[in-house]
Formats: C-alpha cells, sequence, structure tokens
C-alpha cells in the first residue's frame, strides 16, 4: 500500500470522523474540516505526482486484495488519471469551499451531505486511479450509490426521492452491463488488469466476443455519462442541492462514462462499430441535449441539459479521434489526434465554465429562493458579481472569443469538418453529417445560453416574484465561482499552459504506441484560428442563434416548447411501473396462500428438471449386476406393503388412517429385519409405538377425515403430479444403484468398517458411527428433538390469549 | 380415569420393570451389539408410557415426580461436555477415548468416552418423548 | 430385490405425494409421515440389499452391510419423529383455533 494507495481511501476515512465533528464541535461548519482533504490531495497530486505523468511517467504500484480471483487493488497513475484526478480534488475543494455558505450549519443535516460527499470523491479517485476493472467496477457503483444518496438529500422532497432512484436504477444498470463487459475481456485474455488488456488488445480484436464485450462496457460508459437515450435521469437529478450538482452532475461523475470511453479506446477502437456507435451517439446526444434545454424554463434544467449535450460533444470527439488508431501510420492519423486533444481540451474547459454556472446559478437560488426563468429578471444591478460570472460562464459555453470555450468549440468543429475526410467506414457518404448537426446544436447551444444569461439578469426586476430580499451573495460564496470564472479567461488567452502538462499526457494514455521512440503529440493550441471555415461557423452560429432568440416571443408559443418534460420520460416511468404491477400479478399467480400449489410448484419443476436431465445425459439405467436374489416371503410382504400404502388416500375414517399407517411404519421394521439392520429394525418398532400412542392423544383433537371435496380437474392433476414423483423417485434409485454398480464406485464406509473396533473400540459399527465417527451429527440431532419439543410445549402449554389469529 | 384396570394396571407394574431393565442392558448393549442410546432411550419412554397409559397421568407425576425438559438439558449438557472433555486434552471437539480398567469382582471394565455421550442422547430421547406425549396427552 | 425395493419406494412417494398434495392439514401429515419411510427405504436401497452380514463386528463375516446408510436412517427416523410430532400438534392446534382443517379456508386474504 503506498501513498496513492491511501490516498484514495483517505476520504472514506475521513467520512468516518464527519458525524463526530459535526456532534461535538457544532459551532464551526462541518465543512471546513473536509475542505482541508481536497485541498490537500489536489497538492498532493500538484506537486507529487505531475511531474512523473507530464513526462509521459506512470505511476504504478499494487496491493493484494483477492489474489485468488486475480483482484488486486492496483493504483495506475497516467496522464489521463491525472487529469481526473486534478478535476476531482481541485473542482471537490472549491465546492466544498462553496458548499459551506450555501448550506446552513444549523438548518441542514451536514453530517450526511458531507459523508455522502466524501465518499464519492473517494469513490471516483477510486475509478480513475484504479488499473484492475473489478476494482472499478465496485469504485463505480459506489459512485452511483453516492450520488444517488445525494440526490435524495432532501430526502422529504418526492421529486428528489424520484430524481435519486432513476439515476440509480439507471446508473446501475449501466454499471451491471459494464461489469458484464469485463468479465468477457476477462475471459478473453484472463486478466482484469486495464494495461495489460490493452497490451493484449490484438488477442480481444480477433475474438468473436469483441462485439458484445465492446457494447456491454458502452453502456456503462453511456448511462453514467447521460448520452442518449440514458441522459434521462440527470435532469431529475437536479433536484440535489447545487454543490452537489456542480461537482458529481457536470465536473466530474459524469464524466466517468468519458473516462471509460478515453481508457478503453487502445482496447477496442480501430474498428468502425466503436468510431460510430461512440460519435453517433455522442453527435445525437448532442443535438438532443441542445435542443431540449432551450425549452427549459428551470435555470438548473437548462444547466442539465446543456451539460448531456457538452458530453454528447466530448463523446463524439472520441469517437472521431478514434480513427488514429485505425490509420495507425501516415499523415491521416494526425488528423484525428486533434480529436482527441479537442475532447480532452473541452472536458477541462467544460469543467471550469459549466462550474462556475452552477454555482452562480446556486447563488441565484438561494438568494431568490427561485430557479424559474419566467419569475427571475433585472437582477444585473442586485447582483453584480453574479452577473459577471455567469456572463464570462455562459459566453465562454456560447462560445463567444476570447474564452476557453471559443477555443474549443473551433477545435471542435475542426474535428468534424477532419471526420468528413475519413477515407473508411462510408464517411464518404455520411461524414457531411457530422459537422452539420455539430454545427446546428451549436446554434442551439448559443440560443440557450442566451436564454439563461439575458432573462436572469435583464428585464424588469419584479420584487413582488421573491419570498425574500433579494441582495448579492457573501463573498465566501463568490470565491469558488470567481475562481473557476479566472481559469476560463485564463485558459482562453493562453491556452498553451495546459499543452505538456496534462493534455499531451493524456493523450498518451488514450493513443499508447501511436508515437513511439519517445516521440510527443503536436500540441499547440491557439486563441486565433485566423480566416478559417471553423470562424464562419462560429459567426453563422452568433447570428442565427441571436436572430431566434429575437423571435422567441413567436416560437415559444408553440407547444413543443410548452412541453418541459423529456419525451423518454414517459417510457421511462411507464416502464418501471409495469415492472412493478407485472412483478406483483407475478407474485400474487405464484403465493397464493395454498399449501398445494408450493408443493404442486415444486414437484413439477423438480420432476421435470430431473426428467430433463435423465433424457439429456440418457442417464437411465437398470441395474443388472449386482442384484441380490428375491426371497418369496419378500413378494408376500412388498405386496402386503404396497397394499396398504395404496389404500391410505382412499379411506374417510381418521382412526382407521392412524392405525393402517402405524402398521405401515412396523411393516418398515420388518423390511429393515430383512435387509440386516438390526439397529433400524428396533428404533422403528419403538418409534412407531410412540407415534401411534401420539397419534391416538391427540386423536381428540383431530378433525374428522371428510371426502375430499376438490374439483375433478384438481384430483387429476394432482393424481399425475403424484405419479410423477413416484416415478421419478423410482427411475433416480434405479439408475443409481446402476450407475454405482457399473462403474464399481466402493461405499465410503470401508473406513467405518476397518476402524470401528480400532479407533472406537465398538463392534456396532452403526452406533459407532452415531457415537463416535459422526458425534457431532448425533448431537445436532437431539438437539434438533429438543426444538422440536419445545415447540410443541410452545404449541399446547403457552397458548397466545387474547389474539384470534396468530 | 373411571375404568378400572386391575389387570392392565398389575400387568403393568411387572412389564414396566422388565422392559425398563431390557432398556438399560439395550443401552450398555449398544456399543458391540443392536442398541444404544437411541434405542435405549426409545425403549425406557415406552416403558413410561405405558405406566401413564395404565394408570392417570396425575398419579404417576407423583410417584416420578421428573421435569422432563430439565432433563433434555442435563442429556444434552452430559453429551457437550463429554465431547469438551477432549478438548481440554487436547484433542478436537468430540475425540474419544477408551480404556480397560481393571475393578475388583467385575474384572476387566471396558470404559470409553462413547458411554457418557451414549447417555446424554439417552437422556435426552427419554425426556423428549415424554415432554412431546405428555404434552399433547394433558392437554384437554 | 433393488428394483422391486426402488419400485415400491416410488409408490411410497406417489402416495405421500398424493396425501399431501389434498386440502385435509391431518391427510398432509399422513403424507409426511409416509414420505419420510420412503425416504428411509430409498437411502437402504441405494446402498445395496441383503450383500453382507449386519454391521456387528462380533459376526466376524467376510462381508458386512453398509453401516452408514443405516447410521443415516436412524438418525433420520429420530428426526422424522419429532416432525411429526411438531406437525401433528400444529395441525390439531390449528384445528383447535380455526374450527377447520380445510387449508382452501386456512390460507390468509391474498395481500398481506
Amino acid at each position: 500500500m503506498t501513498f496513492l494507495h491511501w490516498a484514495i481511501i483517505s476520504p472514506f476515512l475521513l467520512a468516518i470522523l464527519i458525524p463526530f465533528f459535526y456532534r461535538y464541535i457544532p459551532k464551526i461548519h462541518t465543512g471546513w474540516f473536509v475542505f482541508i482533504l481536497p485541498l490537500a490531495l489536489f497538492g498532493y497530486f500538484m506537486q507529487q505526482m505531475l511531474q512523473t505523468t507530464s513526462q509521459g511517467g506512470v505511476v504504478e504500484a499494487s496491493a493484494p486484495w483477492v489474489p485468488s480471483l486475480q483482484i488486486f487493488y492496483t493504483v495506475y497513475l497516467d496522464g489521463l488519471s491525472i487529469l481526473f484526478a486534478l478535476l476531482i480534488t481541485g473542482i471537490g475543494a472549491l465546492v466544498v469551499l462553496y458548499s459551506i455558505y450555501y448550506l446552513d450549519k444549523k438548518k441542514e443535516a451536514l453530517n450526511n451531505f458531507y459523508v455522502y460527499l466524501l465518499m464519492f470523491m473517494g469513490a471516483m479517485l477510486g475509478v480513475i486511479i484504479s488499473d484492475n476493472m473489478i476494482v472499478l467496477y465496485v469504485f463505480w457503483e459506489l459512485t452511483s450509490l453516492s450520488s444517488a444518496l445525494l440526490i435524495s438529500y432532501w430526502f422529504q422532497r418526492d421529486k428528489s426521492i424520484y430524481g435519486a432512484q432513476k439515476s440509480m436504477l439507471i446508473t446501475v444498470f449501466g454499471g451491471f452491463a459494464m461489469l458484464g463487459g469485463f468479465a468477457i475481456l476477462y475471459s478473453i485474455t484472463g486478466t482484469f488488469s486495464i494495461q495489460e488488456t490493452i497490451a493484449s488488445a490484438d488477442l480481444v480484436m480477433a475474438s468473436n466476443l469483441f462485439i458484445p464485450a465492446m457494447i456491454l462496457v458502452l453502456l456503462g460508459a453511456f448511462t453514467k455519462s447521460a448520452q442518449f437515450p440514458f441522459h434521462i435521469w440527470l435532469p431529475d437529478a437536479m433536484e440535489a442541492p447545487t454543490p452537489v450538482s456542480a461537482y458529481l452532475h457536470s465536473a466530474t461523475m459524469v464524466k466517468a462514462g468519458l473516462y471509460l470511453v478515453a481508457r478503453f479506446t487502445p482496447v477496442f477502437a480501430g474498428v468502425p462499430e466503436w468510431f460510430w456507435i461512440v460519435s453517433g451517439v455522442g453527435l445525437f446526444t448532442l443535438f438532443w441535449g441542445s435542443l431540449s434545454a432551450v425549452r427549459q424554463k428551470d435555470l438548473k434544467g437548462i444547466l442539465a441539459f446543456s451539460t448531456i449535450s457538452q458530453l454528447g460533444l466530448i463523446m463524439s470527439l472520441l469517437g472521431v479521434g478514434s480513427a488514429s488508431l485505425y490509420f495507425n501510420d501516415g499523415v491521416e492519423n494526425a488528423l484525428y489526434h486533434a480529436a482527441i486533444m479537442t475532447a480532452i481540451f473541452h472536458l477541462i474547459n467544460h469543467a471550469t465554465f459549466k462550474g462556475s454556472l452552477f454555482m452562480a446559478i446556486g447563488i441565484i437560488d438561494h438568494e431568490t429562493g427561485t430557479r424559474d426563468i419566467n419569475r427571475l429578471g433585472g437582477l444585473m444591478t442586485i447582483m453584480p458579481v453574479t452577473f459577471t460570472i455567469t456572463l464570462i460562464g455562459a459566453a465562454s459555453m456560447a462560445g463567444i472569443p476570447p474564452f476557453n470555450g471559443f477555443i474549443s468549440k473551433e477545435m471542435f468543429f475542426t474535428g468534424m469538418l477532419e471526420a468528413m475526410e475519413i477515407s473508411a467506414w462510408n464517411m464518404q457518404t455520411f461524414g457531411i453529417l457530422f459537422p452539420v448537426i455539430a454545427w446546428v446544436a451549436s446554434i442551439f447551444t448559443f440560443l440557450y445560453c442566451l436564454i439563461l444569461f439575458f432573462k436572469t439578469f435583464t428585464g424588469k426586476f419584479k420584487p413582488e416574484n421573491f419570498d425574500k430580499h433579494v441582495h448579492e451573495a457573501p463573498i465566501g460564496m463568490l470565491i469558488s465561482p470567481i475562481i473557476l470564472v479566472v481559469l476560463v479567461i485564463v485558459f482562453g488567452l493562453f491556452p498553451n499552459l495546459l499543452a505538456y502538462s496534462l493534455i499531451e499526457p493524456a493523450m498518451q494514455s488514450i493513443l499508447p504506441g501511436v508515437m513511439t521512440g519517445g516521440e510527443r503529440f503536436y500540441v499547440d493550441i491557439y486563441l486565433w484560428h485566423g480566416f478559417e471555415l471553423e470562424l464562419f461557423m462560429t459567426m453563422g452560429v452568433i447570428a442565427l442563434g441571436t436572430l431566434l432568440f429575437i423571435y422567441m416571443k413567436k416560437w415559444s408559443s408553440l407547444a413543443i416548447y410548452k412541453k418541459e418534460s423529456d419525451i423518454l420520460n414517459p417510457l421511462y416511468d411507464g416502464s418501471l411501473s409495469a415492472l412493478v404491477t407485472g412483478s406483483q400479478k407475478i407474485t400474487r399467480a405464484q403465493i397464493t396462500g395454498r399449501l398445494r400449489d408450493y408443493l404442486a410448484y415444486m414437484s413439477i419443476f423438480i420432476v421435470l428438471l430431473l426428467a430433463y436431465t435423465m433424457f439429456r445425459y440418457d442417464a437411465f439405467s437398470m441395474p443388472t449386476e449386482n442384484i441380490s436374489p428375491i426371497p418369496g416371503y419378500m413378494w408376500v410382504l412388498v405386496l402386503l406393503f404396497i397394499l396398504t400404502t395404496v389404500v391410505v388416500p382412499f379411506i374417510n375414517d381418521r382412526m382407521a388412517v392412524i392405525i393402517i399407517v402405524g402398521a405401515l411404519g412396523f411393516l418398515v421394521a420388518i423390511f429393515f429385519v430383512a435387509f440386516r439392520a438390526p439397529d433400524l429394525a428396533l428404533t422403528q418398532f419403538l418409534i412407531e409405538t410412540v407415534v401411534v400412542v401420539l397419534f391416538l392423544l391427540a386423536f381428540k383433537h383431530l378433525p374428522n377425515l371428510k371426502k375430499e371435496r376438490t374439483k375433478p380437474r384438481i384430483q387429476v392433476t394432482n393424481a399425475i403430479i403424484s405419479v410423477g414423483v413416484g416415478v421419478m423417485v423410482t427411475l433416480i434409485g434405479l439408475s443409481s444403484y446402476a450407475f454405482r454398480q457399473e462403474n464399481g464406485l466402493e461405499s465410503i464406509s470401508q473406513y467405518f468398517i476397518d476402524n470401528s473396533y480400532e479407533l472406537a473400540a465398538g463392534e456396532n459399527m452403526v452406533n459407532v458411527i452415531l457415537v463416535d465417527f459422526r458425534g457431532l451429527d448425533t448431537i445436532l440431532e437431539v438437539l434438533v428433538l429438543a426444538i422440536a419439543a419445545l415447540g410443541v410445549i410452545t404449541l399446547i402449554k403457552l397458548r397466545m390469549t387474547g389474539r384470534e389469529d396468530v | 380415569m373411571k375404568t378400572n384396570n386391575l389387570l392392565l394396571q398389575s400387568v403393568t407394574q411387572v412389564v414396566t420393570f422388565l422392559i425398563f431393565a431390557f432398556s438399560i442392558y439395550l443401552f450398555f448393549a449398544g456399543h458391540n451389539n443392536p442398541g444404544g442410546g437411541f434405542i435405549g432411550g426409545l425403549m425406557t419412554a415406552s416403558a413410561l408410557l405405558l405406566l401413564y397409559l395404565a394408570f392417570d397421568i396425575q398419579s404417576i407425576k407423583k410417584a416420578l415426580a421428573f421435569n422432563y425438559v430439565n432433563i433434555i438439558a442435563i442429556g444434552l449438557i452430559i453429551s457437550l461436555a463429554t465431547g469438551m472433555v477432549s478438548m481440554f486434552l487436547g484433542g478436537p471437539f468430540l475425540n474419544q477415548y477408551d480404556q480397560y480398567v481393571h475393578v475388583p469382582l467385575f474384572g476387566e471394565v471396558h470404559l470409553t468416552t462413547a458411554v457418557p455421550f451414549d447417555l446424554g442422547i439417552y437422556l435426552v430421547v427419554v425426556a423428549i418423548a415424554l415432554v412431546i406425549i405428555l404434552a399433547i396427552g394433558e392437554d384437554a | 430385490m433393488e428394483i422391486l425395493m426402488s419400485i415400491t419406494v416410488g409408490v411410497l412417494f406417489m402416495v405421500a405425494t398424493y396425501l399431501m398434495l389434498s386440502r385435509s392439514i391431518f391427510r398432509i401429515v399422513m403424507g409426511l409421515v409416509i414420505i419420510s419411510h420412503g425416504a428411509h427405504l430409498l437411502i437402504l436401497t441405494m446402498g445395496g440389499l441383503q450383500n453382507g452380514m449386519p454391521p456387528l463386528l462380533g459376526q466376524e463375516a467376510a462381508n458386512y452391510t453398509d453401516p452408514l446408510p443405516q447410521a443415516l436412517i436412524l438418525t433420520a427416523i429420530v428426526i422424522s419423529f419429532g416432525l411429526t410430532a411438531f406437525v401433528l400438534v400444529l395441525a390439531y392446534r390449528t384445528y383447535d383455533a380455526h374450527k377447520t382443517d380445510d387449508l382452501d379456508q386456512l390460507r390468509g386474504t391474498s395481500d398481506e
């Protein structure tokens, strides 16, 4: 266990202490104790690790967890991981700082909040630093869990619970799919290590399980990163406190899916399926998200759909960039490196501007008590700092220079234009769709940025719309978004700050082996691209977006605008309730409350299963060897026995039944005599005597037998089931005896025969087995008897009084 | 019980002791011949059962003032304790020891730890059979 | 002999299953008793029948019957005695409390 291992575990350890801080140091906001940790971890990653990774190095260490199952707690920190680690700890620190002012220490259950948040932080670090797929999966599900807990933080609200359940169901479903994908990969490569899997990517590629594994892993990524059609959970997750939305649902957790796609690009990419699925789903999500965001009236709703759309953008870039693993030589693939570079760059940019926007919206919500764009307006003069933050954030998101969003939007256009030139996979035909969809989606992106900004801050301020006195937020709450906005500007003006420290090493991780011999990718990002096609596209976006905004009054009366909810929501709700009612129906059909039904189900199932097995493996055989001869008296005995048995169901007199069943018991004892089992015979005789007495004593309490008044149909089925059971038992008895004889299997009791005198000094082997060899069984057996006796006493002597039904 | 089954009762008095004696024999025979704790216990139980059937429950209860539930516990403890003895001697639970001891008058006597173990089983079986039957019998 | 006994055991199981599928509690108790007889005989049969002397070393025979099934059955007999007693009491207590032995009438409401 290295320090890196403990870095992942440290949030969990701190989480244990949080309730104590909350309980015993109530004067200090619990957040301050939490704040130290991400800050320290951020410093640790910056100071200790960045040096190594920016040189293309890797920090790796392993500790055994379940070595027999090849599960190792292996940490693997490379360029891609450190990017995420810095995001998680950096944004984490800012969010915790923000939350200290956002959540009131007297009114809110801070202990819950920070425990969940720390749990998430640790889990997320685990996801991005683990090299072992199983460990990754465990942390992955922990992020789903902590996310659901945080969404339902205000669990008194129905919507919170609904949102939490939805996110849980969808992301855990994806997680399971991903686990399936990992299992398939394991079956192909024989290792759970991601790096080793990458090393044997050829093996994976050649397998005929390649496509299933790929789709399952992608399901995990798409559900987590809210890609169409799994995006529906993200808008409902906005019920979480805003710090959570800023942290989990825009900056980190939803990017785990992107991380997974990037991480597995070396394993799966280079085939058309990967390219089409990843970039296709990404582009469609981009389009769908931006279109839906325009319709939202809730500020957080706009941001939620905007996040979906931006995630789609990054996803599509990862898809396009995967082409470079296909064209593993020549100039052509250099084009697609740029797509990967853009994806990483935009991932960072998105975290900055979306984080600042979420925090700004949180401030507005906190200070005004509403997020409805129809009630808000004219906040510009009242909240000048928030106004500035939102202005910069929204401008960056809309792609206006000189902010970082502009650069990555331009580079995104470049990537999509270049995708047209891919000389394979039908791209000559469909390639044109890529830039077109990207461009249209960008128009809507621009439009919702305008809506977000102008509806909130311009227009007339209406104090009557708000329950409280509206004023600017306290400075502590503004620090975090200000820092993020400063980053937006800095990355916009000096994008090459990140080029070789973060972006290039991450590219090395996503595209290993493309650059050989210590060569590095060429990363040079400009703010000013010159008068290229991309710039004209941006101009078109701004012009058309502004036009649409001006004529918003006209199209906002359309029916489609009125409808906020995603059209896929009814599908989700419907299938969920169908699932519930469906399972209730099945349960009711099965759990009828009738003993007969249960017995019948069990018998039928077991008989059919055994019959199938016998038929399938041709298991039935008739014993021919070692069959003992049948003495004459046995025929008489067996005949008598069978006759006695068969009449039992036809007797309707309880006394007669008791006597006949008693006689049956004595006949069994005679069988034991005949089969050379004197102990058994004695026991059976005595037991039967006691049992008959028992029945006779209970006689007066017993109901008299009535003729069964059952429908003939049921009686016939009963008879069929019974015959089936009987025949099955006979067949099994015969077959297993024959099997034993044919294969010459020795009985294990030779040991007892040999040793019962030597070891236990007893000549009666049965007794020796009971009291010596298997003495523990005997003790447990009398224990069972004692329990039965206690049960009888309880039933009879300790009658519950005053209660009709127990 | 109103009916006076004199014949049954006087026969029972004799027979019970015979059965009882036989059950003791079976119990000790168990190690080398058919018998043992289970069988001896059941035999004793049926002897006592005969008593309860021939006379009425109340009068036998006065004569044999056993609390059978306690006997179950005692039997279980004896068996478990026998098993644990070997643990104190360093062996596994329920390990068995035997020894030939020369006792005056009886000559060589074979002692094994299986006997106290079986005695526990015997007591439990007797008590359980009677507890169940008496519980049902008394439940008017 | 093994074939004959297998068939006999099958008959026992058949009758026991039929009894246990009926609606009367008392018949179910009887089915339980019979099915345990069936199980005991089945175990014994599968170990092989009459192929040696009783498992007593005093017999000093060359072949003994398999002692292990017998030990298992002995345990099973005693346990099925406990079970029978318990189920019997359960059955008649149910009858006392509800004045019916019809399982269809004893079943609770369909929804908990």
